[in-house]
């Protein structure tokens, strides 16, 4: 284990889930408290459908972007398999979010490989804290499918010990006016999921 | 005021503060979000030149002309790019010159992993290389400084993981912008005929001597003394690494990547007992540091491929392993693909029944080399697939006739393709040549390029017309075809490649992505469950939201399932439609 007190959070999806989005204004937060936060993201050809990751590292004074594998706390996994892809990452005390929203990759589509089953009982099987409900449904009810990302962030945010405010302040500050009121709707609606 | 930002948006912002208002770039990741953001400062000029060597040149100019410039670009752009890269170290900027290289170690999203610190050795060109965001800010500062005190070109090195990673920084305020352009005459200076050029070799030397010397006191190549048994020298993003997983070790931490401090760097080899060199990629710090005569431990421990990570660093070190996962099945992989609605995709369909030997280019059309569309079966570089297609029919004469095609992007076509396809002209080859027309430059986010009609600034600008353009190279048989209409296109391939002589398709859609296109949504298409004889066709597209769902028979059809369309993701473009035998979609 790192000697260093920084905290990480991996976000991992599809891309085109709007996971820079969430991991960017998780920083924001982060800042918000006064604390150090670097993030890292691939850009480029990642983004056509392929898996898409973000690292968030925080604390008093943070070096790497990107963390240590089986040093993680936090995964928020915004599809179902993509949460198996990366657990070399986490510690066996980490906390994992999973949207059950199931997208199937190209192989799976063509009927040649199955989607896994019981995804989320294998987490809850080895992990301490598991935390599961479909975020795309949610998001629908929000307004629209694309806040899925923010309603991941009000689970996140009990998990985080950073006043509910702050975050409401930074989502505010990260949407066009027209968008606010529904993205702030996405995020309660995952605080109370 | 201190702000989250990635490390390209950090150079950007370190540009502006230094005072410079000129710049010239190529997209490609991991660099282009540099200019994209730079664009956005009052008062600055910045353009997508058509390559990296162009954009080169026009920063080379506006810097003769007393203007701080900057050249951005990706590390294969430099390749473009080292034609005057390297003459441009002999003649020195007058004003400032820093040309921007970020490296891709991992490959994340290019053909190689070059290592562009070669670059600045043997251009003997400075290069700075920042280890985060804030570095990236002020390390840009210095590097103009530096062009402009030594009369040098200088290099600023960034990785995938510098650009893209976001970190917080504190913003200063700009410095004024000051005109100083004017003309200079110089022609012993800036005319590099041998005569001239002889004395401005020497003149390289002389600044290398220099810049040598204020390597070993420039204040970004700083010792941090700690636990004595271990020295780690390190440089750019690695030393966060290292600092993460041994935060007692002693650290030389190089800000300035060449030339070397030689004297420091002997200083710290004699305040550490035991000595790693630890760089991604090359061992080009080791070697040096191994011709000084001092010992150290590289290569030998820390991998040659990829880039690192904390994890990498332990386990060279600390001989640990990496923990593995407990889900030991294999999941399935999710390959970045075309997206719904795009125009390659119909393109690809119909090119793959000729059977022909495709050479293809760098673009989001290299992504269908995958199964099932299998779509090219080479890529090298921009602008290679023509060359590579004239030399094949070339080389096959009669074997190859009818056999052999290019396929290449707008924007790569505008960046390397002209010069090659009026060699196939000259030449004369029979290869086929289809230009994948989609507006924009769309693998690196819809940037302008000299056929779009608008410039980085956003002004409307002159539109090539590719048609006249090929014309013009001496290529008579031309076709402009619409990819989505599956006939068309099979017929017209099959007339193209049978012609004598070179041809040329021009295959015109926008990319679905692309907003100004205002591509009006259609509705989602269905699958109709009764007609579906289960023949798979349509999975032959690899469209994101086609799906195949076994179990699903009918009376009197040997069918063992049918397909799907997940409404979300079609954008109703039609093609499946166009591909199934049994109008079952509609």
């Amino acid at each position: 284990m790192s000697d260093n007190e920084a905290k990480s959070i991996l976000f991992a999806g599809v891309g085109g889930q709007g996971i820079l989005r969430a991991s960017d204004i998780t920083c924001e937060v982060i800042m918000e408290v006064g604390l150090d936060a670097k993030k890292s993201e691939v850009h480029g050809m990642a983004q056509r459908g392929g898996c898409v990751t973000s690292h968030v590292r925080y604390g008093k004074k943070v070096y790497s972007p990107l963390a240590e594998p089986g040093s993680i706390q936090t995964l928020v996994s915004f599809e179902k398999m993509e949460s198996l892809r990366y657990l070399k990452f986490l510690r066996q005390d980490a906390s994992i979010i999973v949207n059950t929203e199931e997208i199937y990759p190209p192989v799976v589509n063509m009927g040649e490989a199955q989607y896994p089953e019981e995804s989320v009982d294998f987490l809850r099987k080895h992990y301490g804290r598991v935390i599961s409900f479909n975020a795309a449904e949610l998001a629908l009810k929000a307004g629209n499918i694309k806040t899925a990302n923010v309603v991941l962030l009000g689970a996140l945010s009990n998990l985080m010990n950073i006043d509910k405010s702050i975050w409401q302040k930074v989502i505010k500050n990260s949407f066009p006016e027209k968008l606010v009121k529904m993205n702030l709707d996405a995020f309660q609606m995952g605080i109370d999921a | 005021m201190k702000v989250l930002m990635s490390g390209n948006e950090a150079i950007a912002r370190g540009a502006y503060e230094a005072g410079v208002r000129f710049a010239a770039a190529y997209p490609g990741t991991p660099s282009t979000e540099i200019l994209e953001n730079f664009c956005k400062y009052e008062g600055v000029y910045a353009e997508w030149s058509p390559n990296e060597k162009v954009a080169v040149e026009v920063a080379i100019g506006a810097a003769l002309a007393g203007e701080k410039a900057m050249a951005v670009m990706k590390h294969v752009g430099v390749n473009v790019a080292a034609d005057p890269v390297f003459t441009v170290s002999y003649t020195g900027t007058n004003s400032a010159l820093v040309i921007i290289s970020a490296d891709d170690p991992s490959l994340h999203s290019s053909q190689n992993e070059q290592d562009n610190r070669h670059y600045a050795r043997s251009a003997k060109i400075p290069m700075l290389e920042p280890a985060d965001a804030q570095e990236a800010k002020e390390y840009i500062k210095l590097a103009f400084e530096i062009s402009e005190k030594f009369d040098t070109p200088v290099f600023l090195r960034s990785t995938t993981r510098v650009s893209h990673s976001k970190s917080v920084v504190t913003l200063s305020e700009p410095a004024p912008y000051e005109d100083k352009t004017d003309f200079t005459y110089n022609a012993q200076k800036y005319v590099m005929v041998p005569n001239c050029a002889r004395i401005r070799r020497a003149e390289v030397e002389k600044r290398q001597q220099a810049l040598r010397e204020f390597a070993e006191t420039f204040p970004e190549n700083r010792m941090e003394i700690n636990n004595p048994d271990v020295g780690i020298i390190t440089a750019g993003m690695p030393y966060n690494y290292a600092k993460e997983v041994f935060p007692d070790y002693s650290y030389l931490k190089l800000g300035m990547v060449y030339p070397l401090p030689e004297q420091l760097i002997r200083d710290f080899a004699h305040k550490v007992k035991k000595i790693y060199v630890i760089e991604e990629l090359d061992p080009f710090l080791e070697e040096q540091i191994k011709a000084l005569g001092i010992k150290v431990i590289g290569k030998e421990t820390f991998p040659y491929t990829n880039e690192f990570d904390p994890g990498v660093l332990r386990n060279a070190i600390a001989g640990t392993t990496e923990p593995l996962s407990p889900y030991q099945e294999s999941l399935s992989p999710r390959p970045p693909n075309l997206c719904p609605g795009c125009p390659h995709r119909g393109l690809f369909y119909a090119l793959k029944k000729q059977k022909a030997f495709v050479h293809g280019d760098i673009g989001c059309y290299t992504l269908s080399y995958m199964k099932p569309l299998e779509g090219l079966h080479s890529c090298i570089c921009m602008g290679a697939s023509i060359g590579m297609a004239h030399g094949m029919s070339k080389a096959m004469k009669e074997k190859g006739k009818g056999k052999v095609v290019g396929v290449i992007g707008d924007s790569t076509f505008l960046h390397s393709g002209i010069t090659p396809l009026l060699n196939m002209a000259y030449n004369r080859s029979d290869a086929l040549i289809i230009i994948l027309d989609n507006s924009t430059t769309a693998m690196t986010g819809m940037q302008e390029h000299p056929g779009t009609g608008y410039t980085l600034m956003g002004k409307e600008a002159n539109k090539v017309n590719l048609k006249d353009l090929i014309s013009s190279l001496g290529i008579e048989n031309i076709k402009i075809i619409d990819p989505f209409d599956q006939k068309a296109t099979i017929s017209a391939i099959k007339e193209e490649l049978s012609k004598e002589g070179p041809s040329v398709i021009i295959a015109q859609s926008p990319c679905a992505l692309f907003k100004r296109a205002n591509i009006k949504p259609k509705p989602a298409l269905k699958v109709d469950p009764d007609k579906c004889e289960g023949c798979k066709s349509c999975l032959g597209l690899n469209c994101p939201p086609i799906s195949w769902k076994k179990g699903i028979t009918k009376e009197g059809s040997k069918r063992k399932g049918i397909s799907f369309i997940d409404e979300a993701l079609c954008n109703g473009c039609g093609l499946c439609a166009q591909v199934c035998k049994f109008e079952a979609i509609s």
